[in-house]
């Protein structure tokens, strides 16, 4: 059966992972690939890093990191931040990134979805999607890191996207992100229902129970977590237990290179 | 990191423009081996080892093999049984026929179609699922039956010759996982974004055949 995915996000800034991060068995805890290869090591499923560095102007700091990445975990991970066009998404395919994510880029500019499409495949092209459910119940797509709304709905969008070629929807709501509180069920429910392609979750995660309910209530097929692993206090593995003891098939293998071998 | 049994083996990734190599090469790296990769068909020759990776559509994949001459020496290489491993699509492309985007003449050096998943489940199938073993071999060996491996497709192999067909993962149907006949092996998932078991798969494929 397949299983349902935990992805873990980091924020990286000029190459260094932002939000605190303290992680006693790393020698440096702001190293995304360090950090990366300790959270395949704890049986992550799947990476995403957001590179949320100000200016794009030079992307050789992101190039090194993905590249070193792919020298030291073998599971698949996404890249995204400030890619608008599609030789900004070979430059990181060809380091060794299995996806890219794109938000605004596609806001501003759709058919940049079927250009990274048409030349990689859809399997490469995730839509990022930050929405907002407003005091009258739409569901509005926000962009510019969730500042800017556009006046487009959130389900229309996501139906856009996948025409256009998205092999995957990371969907994050504004309303519950950050708050640690539980996903937004209704938002998820609404746009994973209303695509054929896989939706991730993302916004609100702060214990094993949120993801359950994201999966079992909101139909997501992935559920996205940053801060809630990077102090430790919830074990990977111990939220996996929990999830797969609430009847969610969950893939409980951990990576650990040395012994296979 | 290197192993001496590995290390002297001619293995040739093929480059035929499809991207992503380096996880490949990589893996590979990390069981021991020194990859080289090529995409000339003279490289074919001195081979010990010949692994097509691949993501993609069908149709790119034959026209980008055809522009670089590499599909009757792929042909040739498997009909004298030297040991070839093919990953994702590069297990597609060694098929008779794809659906992917119309027909598409394929490899034809496995027989039957590439089909599209069949509707009702999320497309494509991405992500972790189990793989369920319908022989044992020494592909899989140290690998429990039920392990996870790490899929991403939307179309599938319909192998005219069930007994080809070593691994399946329940996906709507019995998506065909792995298949073997003779030195030719092939996986629909991903073993280089599979963990310490997709490793394993690499590490069991060389030293299979590095013996041999």
């Amino acid at each position: 059966m397949l299983t349902k995915r935990i992805i873990g996000c980091f924020d990286v800034d000029n190459g260094r992972v932002v939000k605190g991060i303290s992680f006693v068995e790393l020698r440096d805890a702001g190293d995304p690939v360090e950090l990366a290869t300790l959270y395949d090591h704890e049986g992550i499923d799947e990476l995403v890093f957001l590179d949320i560095t100000a200016s794009h102007e030079d992307r050789n700091t992101v190039v090194d990191m993905v590249r070193r990445t792919a020298d030291r975990v073998f599971i698949p991970f996404t890249v995204g931040g400030g890619l608008r066009s599609d030789d900004d998404m070979m430059l990181m395919l060809e380091s060794g990134a299995d996806k890219i994510t794109i938000n605004t880029a596609a806001v501003e500019r759709p058919a940049l979805i079927s250009e990274g499409a048409q030349r990689f495949g859809s399997q490469c092209i995730v839509v990022a999607i930050d929405a907002r459910t407003e005091s009258d119940g739409s569901m509005q797509v926000y962009t510019h890191g969730g500042r800017r709304p556009t006046g487009i709905d959130a389900v229309e969008w996501a139906r856009e996207v996948v025409e256009r070629g998205a092999g995957e929807i990371m969907l994050t709501s504004m309303n519950t992100d950050g708050h640690q509180d539980g996903y937004d069920i209704p938002l998820t429910r609404a746009v994973s229902d209303a695509v054929g392609v896989p939706v991730i979750a993302s916004g609100g995660a702060g214990n094993a129970q949120h993801m359950i309910d994201a999966i079992a209530e909101g139909n997501a097929d992935a559920v996205l977590a940053a801060s809630i692993f990077h102090f430790g206090t919830h074990p990977i593995m111990d939220v996996k237990r929990q999830m797969r003891a609430a009847g969610i098939p969950m893939r409980m293998e951990q990576a650990d290179y040395d012994d296979v071998l | 990191m290197s192993d001496p049994l590995l290390a002297d083996l001619d293995v040739i990734i093929l480059d035929y423009g499809a991207g992503n190599l380096r996880s490949v090469v990589r893996a590979v790296e990390r069981v021991g081996a020194r990859p080289e990769v090529a995409s000339e068909p003279a490289a074919l020759d001195e081979a010990d080892v010949v692994i097509l990776p691949g993501v993609g559509a069908a149709a790119d994949t034959m026209r980008n093999l055809r522009e670089r001459a590499l599909v009757e020496p792929i042909r040739e290489y498997i009909a004298a049984d030297r040991p070839f491993l093919g990953v994702c699509m590069g297990l597609q492309a060694l098929m008779t026929v794809s659906e992917e985007g119309g027909e598409h003449a394929c490899l034809d050096v496995l027989q039957g179609r590439v089909v599209r998943l069949p509707a009702g489940r999320k497309i494509p199938h991405m992500g972790w699922n189990q793989v369920a073993l319908r022989r044992r071999t020494p592909l899989f060996e140290g690998i429990p039956d039920g392990s996870h491996f790490y899929f991403v497709h939307s179309y599938y192999c319909d192998m005219a010759e069930p007994a080809e067909v070593v691994a399946v993962a329940e996906y709507g149907t019995d998506v065909t996982a792995a298949v073997e006949r003779g030195r030719l092996a092939a996986t629909q998932f991903h073993p280089e974004k599979s963990g310490a078991y997709g490793l394993r798969i690499y590490g069991n494929f060389l030293r299979e055949h590095a013996c041999a």
